[in-house]
């Protein structure tokens, strides 16, 4: 196995509820991997123990290993707060801090760190909208609130506020389930030109936007990995019955 | 139709019921204010915010030192509780939801509901017997007890409101927990927060009993910590139960400031709540 992140036999226990069951799988770096299945299978909860999220839920234990890099995640040597930085996260709803400009949404993740030289603040916070393409949006209301952007440019922006601390990989759950068409097309055009920095491993409902944007798919059913490979073959020519049946909406 | 028109008295009944209770529960505030500016306002002059009282049988003076008094011990309960009480809550809802937080919730509830002069009493204890003598410490002590539970609990109160998704987003940036509390759930939650401290400034700006035996009041103007020190209320009280006509009016002057203060503070604290 030699993934940008690798999970052998990785378990998620929340007390009995064994949500995520035995995952074996490679995470390939520079490329898109989408994670589908039904409601409850527990996509958004594998995504969220390879960033430690689940360090603040008491009930949660994660067991079996994780390498990012050939290094376990879970080792004691890890500082869980270095590795959020490395593996940086967006979430289903775009969640800006209400409390802060767009300027500094950007820049949140060294502001709220320490302090920051101006310049480099500029800096940064240019390069990264011009990623998102929200650069031009914005450029003339820098300073004004983040919530008075339309939801799809909030969620580009917090996708800018995650590139901005310079991760290597980047987790997204459901991105633009709370996005109209348009937005969403965004946001996928977006993915498919970060992947060229970025490893990204995306929680989708959305068919069509996995066989979109996604390199590879793996296909997840009951906390179980039924299925994982090539986007194309996994659409085309699935293995198991179960992730055909999902696919072609029999079920899910 | 005939069930309309029942419904229909019946909502006129239940507004009037409402409008019945609205007005009695203001008539007593209305009938304080009126009777306070009658009695007060004419007594208010450049004098009383200047002049400390004037020896018994000379006119004029005023409670300037009560309410500098008063305004020190504000400052420095304040300087004690809100830290206590504002860290305490966040505490309390980011780092620790078992046994210990329900814990000091309880004894912050129980706190809160201990009358004021039982806090007196203990501040008179714990501070003005060791230190052999009563202090403007001890009363500010008094009063930071009093503050620490109600701003502890408001604080916590918004806290809790403050969506997890916003505290998920600053984790997720590889900012700490305790930066995270700080820095986004305590400036996401502020005008919240602030709007309690400003009732608790409030509640504890009238409170007398705790300071009957720790600050103890004051006839002469004092800076010292750790000397008795005068306060508006105390004041009040002394002046209104003596038997100068003169007094009678500083006390009259000196309450109507107070119950101003009380209501600007808390109309302070609605418009900044609203504003969020
Ligand atoms: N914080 C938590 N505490 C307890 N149980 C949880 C927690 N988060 C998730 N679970 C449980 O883990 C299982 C998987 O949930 P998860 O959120 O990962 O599903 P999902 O595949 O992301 O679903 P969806 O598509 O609806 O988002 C569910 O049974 C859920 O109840
Ligand atoms: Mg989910």
């Amino acid at each position: 196995m030699n993934g940008k992140v690798t999970l052998e036999n990785m378990s998620v226990h929340f007390g009995n509820n064994h949500a995520v069951k035995n995952v074996s799988m490679d995470f390939a770096a520079h490329s898109v991997t989408a994670i589908i299945g039904p409601s409850g299978c527990g996509k958004s909860t594998l995504l969220r123990s390879l960033n430690r999220m689940h360090d603040l839920v008491p009930s949660a234990k994660v067991s079996g290993t994780i390498l990012v890099d050939g290094k376990n995640l879970y080792d004691r040597s890890i500082d869980p707060v270095a590795i959020r930085r490395k593996i940086g996260m967006v979430f289903q709803k775009p969640n800006p801090f209400p409390a802060m400009s767009i300027y500094d949404n950007v820049v949140a993740g060294y502001k709220l760190n320490s302090r920051m030289n101006r310049a480099v603040a500029d800096e940064i916070v240019e390069t990264c909208l011009k990623r998102v393409a929200l650069w031009d949006e914005v450029k003339d209301r820098l300073k004004s609130s983040a919530m008075d952007l339309s939801g799809g440019q909030q969620q580009r922006l917090c996708i800018a506020r995650t590139i901005a601390v310079q991760p290597e990989v980047i987790l997204m759950d459901e991105p633009c389930s709370a996005l109209d068409p348009i937005a969403t097309l965004k946001i996928e055009e977006l993915i498919e030109e970060l992947k060229e920095r970025f490893t990204i491993i995306i929680v989708t409902h959305n068919m069509q936007q996995a066989a979109r944007v996604s390199d590879s798919t793996a296909f997840m059913y009951m906390g179980e990995l039924v299925e994982n490979g090539a986007t194309k073959k996994i659409f085309t020519t699935p293995e198991k019955k179960q992730t055909e049946d999902y696919i072609t909406g029999r079920f899910g | 139709m005939q069930g309309m028109t029942v419904r229909h008295i019946k909502n006129h009944a239940a507004r009037a019921i409402m409008l019945i209770a609205t007005l009695i529960l203001l008539t007593p505030l209305c009938l304080i204010f009126f009777h306070l500016l009658k009695m007060g306002f004419s007594s208010l002059s450049l004098d009383f915010f200047t002049q400390i009282p004037k020896p018994t049988g000379e006119s004029g003076g005023g409670m300037a030192n009560g309410i500098f008094g008063s305004s020190l011990l504000i400052l420095f309960a304040s300087l004690l509780g809100l830290p206590i009480g504002v860290l305490g809550a966040v505490y309390l809802t980011e780092f620790n939801g078992g046994r210990f937080a329900t814990t000091i919730r309880f004894s912050a509830d129980v706190l809160a509901g201990v009358p004021s002069i039982i806090t007196g009493m203990v501040a008179y204890s714990l501070l003005v017997l060791p230190m052999k003598g009563f202090s403007a410490l001890a009363g500010a002590v008094a009063l930071s007890l009093i503050m620490i539970p109600i701003v502890l609990r408001t604080t916590e109160e918004q806290l809790k409101m403050v969506p997890g998704t916003l505290r998920e987003a600053s984790l997720a940036l590889g900012v700490p927990l305790w930066r995270t509390s700080l820095k986004v759930i305590l400036v996401s939650a502020r005008k919240g927060v602030i709007t309690g401290i400003l009732l608790a400034v409030a509640r504890i700006a009238g409170e007398s009993a705790p300071l009957l035996f720790t600050a103890l009041g004051n006839q002469f103007w004092s800076r010292n910590l750790t000397e008795p020190i005068a306060a508006l209320p105390l004041q009040i009280f002394s002046f209104a139960i003596a038997p100068y006509e003169e007094w009678h009016r500083l006390a009259w002057a000196g309450a109507l400031v107070l119950v101003v203060t009380m209501f600007t503070l808390n109309l302070g604290a609605r418009l900044i709540g609203r504003r969020s």
